[in-house]
C-alpha cells in the first residue's frame, strides 16, 4: 500500500511543482474560450430551452479541460520517464501492475478535477449556476477523468518518442474532445455527422456531465453512463494487461 | 560523523542457499543472442565481479535479475526468490545501481531518496538517509535539485537510491564511471563496510584494478556466456605469468631474439612475458651480447587486466 501511496503522491507533486504550466495555463485558456465564444455567439443561439449559449458552454469546456489534463498527466509523466530512463525507479521496486496503474490514473484524475473545479468556480463569478443533479455531475466527472487518464497511460506505454505521443494527442484526443459536443448540441448536426458522433466516447462524457449541470441532454444519461463506464473498464483492463506483461516497459 | 547504523535487513532468515542463482538464462533481442544459456551462482556475503567486454551480456544479465527484462528461458532467483514468480520478495532483496546516469529532475536529493523508500514499501528512515548522504559525501547537497548536481554526484545519488531500502544484495553496474579518484575511494570504503556486514555485492566494472582489489571471486563473460569463473587469487595464479619491463639506450632496438616476444610500451620501454624467473638472466645476457645499455629494469607479476586480456584472446567467440 505504501508503494502505491508514494507513487500517487509523487505524481501529484510532479504536476504541483509546475502548477503554472499544469493548472494555471489550462485554466486561463479555458476561460479565454469561454469569454470569446460566449461573447460572440451568446445572442445568436439558445441550445436548450432556457439555457443560453454561454451557460451551455460551461460544462462542456470544464469537461474538455479535465479530459485533456488528465490525459496529459499520465501520458507526459510516463513518456518523460521512459525517454530520460528514470522509469527504472518505478520498475525496480516491488510495485504491482495494479499499484502503478492506480497511482498514475488517480493522480491524473486529481489534476483533471483541479483544473475542472477551477474552471467551474471561475465561471460562477460570471454565470452563477448550481448543478441540477450534483451526483450525476460527479459520477460523469469521475468516469470521464478516469477514462481519459487511462487513455493517457496507454499512449505513454505505446509511445517511444515525443513525436508519437504528440500524434496521439493531436490526431486522436484533441479531435475527439472538440467534436464531442463541447461547442454544440449534436441535434444541430446533419444526420450523417450525428450518427458518426455517436461512435465518439467523449460525446457521452460531455453530454452526461451536461445533464448533471442542466438536467437536459442530447442522450439519455443512463446510456451515456453505461457507454463511458464500459469504455473505462475495457481500457483499464487493457492497460493492466500491458503493465503486467511489461509491454514496451520491460524488454 | 553520524553514528553508524547496523544493517539489520541482511540475508533471509533460515535460507543458506546462493544469494544469486542463474540457471540456463537465455535472452535474445531480435536475431542477437545476448545470453546463451548462462549458469552462475553468487554466494551470500561474496564481493563478486562480473567482467567482460562491451556487449558480453553483463547488463542484460543484471536487467533479468532486477526484473527490468524478462528471460526467454532459464530460472533466476535472489535469495531463493524467483525473480518472476516471487517478484515482490526478489526485488525487495536487491538494490541496483544502473549504468545510465538517470534522475528525476523534479525532485531534490532527499525527496528522491524518500520517494525510493516509499516505492519499496518502507517509511522513509531519515537516520539511514542521513547516513547514506554522509557516507557518499552528499550531505550538503541533500536539498539541492537533482538537475543542479554534477555527473559524479548524480552517480552517488544512484548508489544511495539502491541502498535506501537496505537490500541484502547490491548490484553495481559500472558505478564509478565519471567519479573522481577521491570519491571513488570513499565509495569503495563504504561498499566494503556493507560487504563486511554481510551484504552480497555483484559488481561490473571496466576498472579491473578495482575488481582485483575488492572482489573475492570473478566471472568473465564473452558473447553471452561465462568463460572463466574462479576466485581472484586462482585466476591470477593460473593465468598470469611474471613479466620483465626494461628500457635500453636511446634509439637502440632489442635484439631479434627478444623483439618478437616483446610488447612495446611508451617512453622506449618493452615488456617481455616470462615462463619463469630464470629467463631474466637469459634476457639480460642477450642484451649484453648486443651491446645494449639497460637503463631501467622491473620484474613484476601480471594483474587481473592482463589475465582478462589473455582469457578473452584465448577464447573464441
Amino acid at each position: 500500500m505504501r508503494g502505491f501511496t508514494t507513487l500517487f503522491g509523487k505524481e501529484v507533486l510532479r504536476f504541483w511543482k509546475v502548477s503554472f504550466q499544469t493548472l494555471l495555463a489550462p485554466l486561463v485558456s479555458t476561460l479565454l474560450y469561454m469569454l470569446v465564444f460566449a461573447q460572440v455567439l451568446d445572442h445568436h443561439a439558445e441550445v436548450y430551452p432556457g439555457v443560453s449559449y454561454r451557460e451551455f458552454l460551461i460544462p462542456g469546456l470544464a469537461m474538455m479541460a479535465m479530459l485533456q489534463n488528465s490525459f496529459s498527466n499520465t501520458s507526459s509523466s510516463l513518456i518523460q520517464s521512459k525517454l530520460t530512463g528514470n522509469i527504472v525507479f518505478i520498475l525496480l521496486p516491488p510495485l504491482s501492475p495494479f499499484e502503478i496503474f492506480a497511482a498514475y490514473v488517480l493522480a491524473a484524475m486529481v489534476r483533471g478535477f483541479a483544473v475542472g473545479g477551477c474552471v467551474w468556480l471561475a465561471s460562477l463569478i460570471f454565470f452563477p449556476h448550481l448543478p441540477a443533479h450534483p451526483l450525476e455531475l460527479v459520477i460523469f466527472a469521475l468516469l470521464g477523468n478516469a477514462l481519459s487518464a487511462v487513455l493517457g497511460l496507454l499512449a505513454g506505454i505505446w509511445s517511444e518518442k515525443f513525436d508519437q505521443l504528440a500524434a496521439f494527442q493531436n490526431f486522436i484526443i484533441v479531435p475527439l474532445t472538440f467534436l464531442a459536443g463541447v461547442f454544440y448540441s449534436i441535434h444541430s448536426l446533419p444526420p450523417l455527422w450525428r450518427d458518426i458522433s455517436r461512435f465518439n466516447p467523449f460525446l457521452y462524457m460531455i453530454d452526461g456531465f451536461r445533464h448533471g449541470f442542466f438536467g437536459v441532454s442530447d442522450i439519455p444519461p443512463l446510456e451515456s453512463f453505461l457507454i463511458v463506464g464500459g469504455c473505462a473498464f475495457a481500457l483499464s483492463c487493457l492497460s493492466l494487461s500491458l503493465l503486467s506483461r511489461g509491454w514496451r516497459l520491460r524488454s | 560523523m553520524i553514528e553508524s547504523i547496523p544493517l539489520s535487513r541482511m540475508g533471509r532468515p533460515g535460507f543458506d542457499g546462493a544469494a544469486i542463482s542463474i540457471k540456463g538464462a537465455k535472452k535474445s533481442f531480435g536475431q542477437f543472442e545476448a545470453l546463451k544459456g548462462l549458469d552462475l551462482e553468487v554466494q551470500q556475503g561474496e564481493f563478486f565481479a562480473l567482467l567482460g567486454p562491451n556487449g558480453a551480456g553483463k547488463t542484460t544479465l543484471i536487467s533479468l535479475l532486477a526484473g527490468l527484462a524478462r528471460p526467454d528461458a532459464g530460472a533466476l532467483s535472489v535469495l531463493g526468490f524467483d525473480v518472476g514468480r516471487d517478484y515482490r520478495q526478489a526485488r525487495r532483496a536487491v538494490g541496483v545501481v544502473p549504468q545510465e546516469l538517470v534522475f528525476d529532475p523534479f525532485f531534490t536529493v532527499r525527496e528522491t531518496l524518500s520517494l525510493q523508500s516509499g516505492y519499496f514499501g518502507i517509511r522513509p528512515d531519515s537516520k539511514w538517509i542521513d547516513e547514506l548522504l554522509e557516507n557518499l559525501q552528499l550531505r550538503d547537497k541533500a536539498d539541492s535539485n537533482m538537475r543542479a548536481l554534477s555527473g559524479g554526484m548524480k552517480r552517488r545519488v544512484l548508489v544511495a537510491q539502491a541502498l535506501v531500502h537496505r537490500p541484502s544484495v547490491l548490484i553495481l553496474d559500472e558505478p564509478t564511471a565519471g567519479v573522481d579518484v577521491e570519491l571513488r575511494q570513499t565509495l569503495w570504503k563504504f561498499i566494503r563496510r556493507l560487504n563486511e556486514e554481510g551484504m552480497t555485492i555483484l559488481l561490473t566494472t571496466h576498472y579491473l584494478e578495482e575488481a582485483q582489489t575488492l572482489c573475492n571471486r570473478v566471472a568473465m563473460m564473452k558473447a553471452g556466456q561465462v568463460i572463466a569463473l574462479d576466485t581472484t587469487q586462482n585466476l591470477l595464479a593460473d593465468h598470469s605469468r611474471p613479466s620483465l619491463t626494461l628500457s635500453v639506450g636511446q634509439g637502440k632496438p632489442l635484439p631479434d631474439v627478444l623483439i618478437q616476444r616483446a610488447t612495446s610500451l611508451p617512453a622506449g620501454r618493452f615488456r617481455l612475458g616470462l615462463e619463469n624467473f630464470a629467463e631474466v638472466e637469459q634476457i639480460l645476457a642477450a642484451c649484453r651480447t648486443a651491446g645494449l645499455e639497460i637503463k631501467e629494469l622491473e620484474v613484476g607479476q601480471a594483474d587481473l587486466e592482463e589475465v582478462f586480456v589473455r582469457i578473452m584472446k584465448d577464447t573464441p567467440r
